[in-house]
């Protein structure tokens, strides 16, 4: 049972980011009223990318290699420490929380220094907008983790995420419900999907993540989006536990009722991109101060009831 | 008590966050709006057995807090054709900031005060501190003398729920009160902006601050 799990779990960390992405842009289509692409399209660019060649600008060094394979790294190891579906995930210890915020971190510190080493101007300026915009998500994603943290007592998110979760919401939802709010919120921002970033623009001047990998060809482009996409699913999968915390009972019960849950949110993202237009840039940092600021009163709240 | 009066009080807290983040003068009007809404509940969940009478207070305080004073906010609003704050004097950031420390403080403070067993657990105390500070700070930091009726509106609201505390001793005294007070300040706040309208033509209220012969 436990290998057949855990190989589950790996298996769904490193097949499923690409199909969530499928999954949004296919929500996005049905509404404007098109077809859309099939749910393996981000699967087989992929794939067409990984065939293609390479080209580096004799300006970079090897930050500019290393950033795309660090960025996946770093995403699939965190990917180690969520407990998907309430299980028991392959790698846990005491603090693990803090770990694998700063794992995305290293990711993030990667991608930024790939886009100051091309030199070129326009991505320089996206460097610029994911460090402002990730240092006010950060606060916001460690107020939440802390409010799970004060409610199991233990410092690894195993046991945050844990079957003791069901019964936190019955005696603090009101903080929980604002957690779940503010790493909604975190989840599109770290994601550079709407209202923060534009995945479908390709105008320099308004894009975040996309103008980072600009200078990207072939593989490394391809790793850079899978790295992203990762990141999607981890949070995601933090944001579907927090959720449906619920258990049927059984391993694989959970695992259908996960699944479900993921897929639900990646058609609330396709919806949320449907109907809400990009933000003004000044306005981002608005949004994400008022998630930390959620995150904050559910910790208040929590406070009063020990 | 009910179990539902602190997710609601959770509920208008959050409704003050929202009041202070955004620029748009309708969305704090219907923020007030669903504030009256939520609260005109309350004096009802609050009582073990409630009468006809309180439940006939609850819907007027509903419909005048809810739908009357709004729908004339409203209505003001589209005459005088604005929609968003230009320039509060404090920022919508620091705004935030300030009503997190508020409530951070009215919900410490609220644990100090030598309260009745029975209401020493809700949210009853720092909701209307948070609610009142909420009120202030719209009432003094934004331009328009719309958003500041509105902000009267809720700083009444935080002392509607601080008066859900005599609810059980004298219900229609208290509701009464409250009413009284409301329909005063709109009154007050309406000529107001009656005048400021018909003196510049605009309802900013820094121009009241600019002497001329």
């Amino acid at each position: 049972m436990r290998p057949a799990l855990l190989a589950l779990h790996v298996a769904t960390a490193l097949a499923l980011p690409p199909l969530l992405l499928g999954v949004v842009n296919r929500t996005k289509a049905l509404f404007a009223g098109r077809r859309g692409a099939p749910l393996l399209q981000p699967w087989l660019d992929l794939w067409r990318l990984w065939r293609k060649g390479t080209v580096f600008s004799p300006t970079t060094t090897w930050i500019f290699r290393a950033a795309p394979v660090v960025a996946v790294a770093t995403a699939l190891c965190a990917a180690l420490f969520v407990p998907l579906a309430g299980q028991t995930p392959p790698l846990s210890f005491a603090g693990d929380l803090v770990f694998v915020a700063y794992l995305f971190a290293l990711g993030r510190f990667f991608t930024i220094a790939a886009a100051l080493d091309t030199g070129s101007a326009f991505e320089g300026m996206g460097g610029a907008r994911e460090a402002t915009f990730s240092a006010l998500a950060e606060p916001a994603l460690f107020l939440g983790l802390l409010v799970l943290v004060r409610r199991s007592g233990s410092l690894s998110l195993a046991a945050m995420l844990g079957p003791g979760l069901a019964a936190s919401w019955t005696a603090a939802g009101a903080s929980l419900l604002a957690v779940l709010v503010s790493l909604v919120v975190v989840l599109l921002a770290e994601s550079s999907r709407i209202p923060f970033d534009d995945p479908n623009t390709h105008l320099e001047l308004t894009m975040i993540h996309e103008v980072m990998v600009l200078d990207h060809s072939g593989p490394t482009l391809g790793m850079a989006l899978y790295g992203a996409a990762v990141k999607m699913f981890v949070l995601g999968a933090l944001v579907v536990r927090l959720a449906l915390p619920f258990s049927l009972g059984g391993p694989w019960a959970d695992w259908a009722v996960f699944l479900a849950g993921l897929l639900a949110l990646a058609v609330l993202v396709g919806v949320v991109e449907s109907v809400m237009a990009r933000l003004r840039l000044t306005q981002v940092p608005n949004l994400l101060v008022a998630a930390c600021l959620l995150s904050f009163f559910g910790l208040l709240l929590l406070a009063r009831t020990p | 008590m009910n179990a539902l009066v602190d997710p609601i009080l959770v509920l208008i807290m959050l409704l003050n966050f929202f009041v202070l983040a955004t620029s748009r003068v309708r969305a704090v009007i219907t923020a007030s709006a669903a504030q009256g809404l939520l609260l005109g509940a309350l004096p009802v969940l609050v009582q073990p057995h409630p009468g006809v009478v309180p439940v006939l207070m609850a819907l007027g305080t509903m419909a005048v807090k809810a739908a009357v004073i709004p729908w004339m906010l409203l209505r003001a609003l589209r005459e005088a054709a604005i929609r968003r704050e230009v320039e509060p004097l404090v920022g919508y950031i620091p705004s935030l900031f300030l009503c997190a420390l508020g409530t951070a403080l009215a919900l410490l403070f609220a644990r100090t005060l030598p309260l009745a067993a029975a209401h020493s657990a809700s949210l009853i105390i720092p909701g209307a501190f948070a609610t009142v500070l909420t009120g202030f700070l719209v009432l003094t930091t934004r331009r328009k003398a719309l958003t500041q009726v509105a902000g009267y509106l809720i700083l009444e609201n935080g002392i509607f729920i601080m008066g859900l505390l005599l609810v059980e001793a004298m219900p229609l005294l208290v509701e009464i009160g409250v009413l009284l007070d409301l329909l005063v300040g709109i009154f007050v706040m309406g000529i107001i902006i009656n005048h400021i309208n018909r003196e510049f033509s605009s309802l900013d209220t820094s121009h009241l601050s600019s002497l001329r012969e």
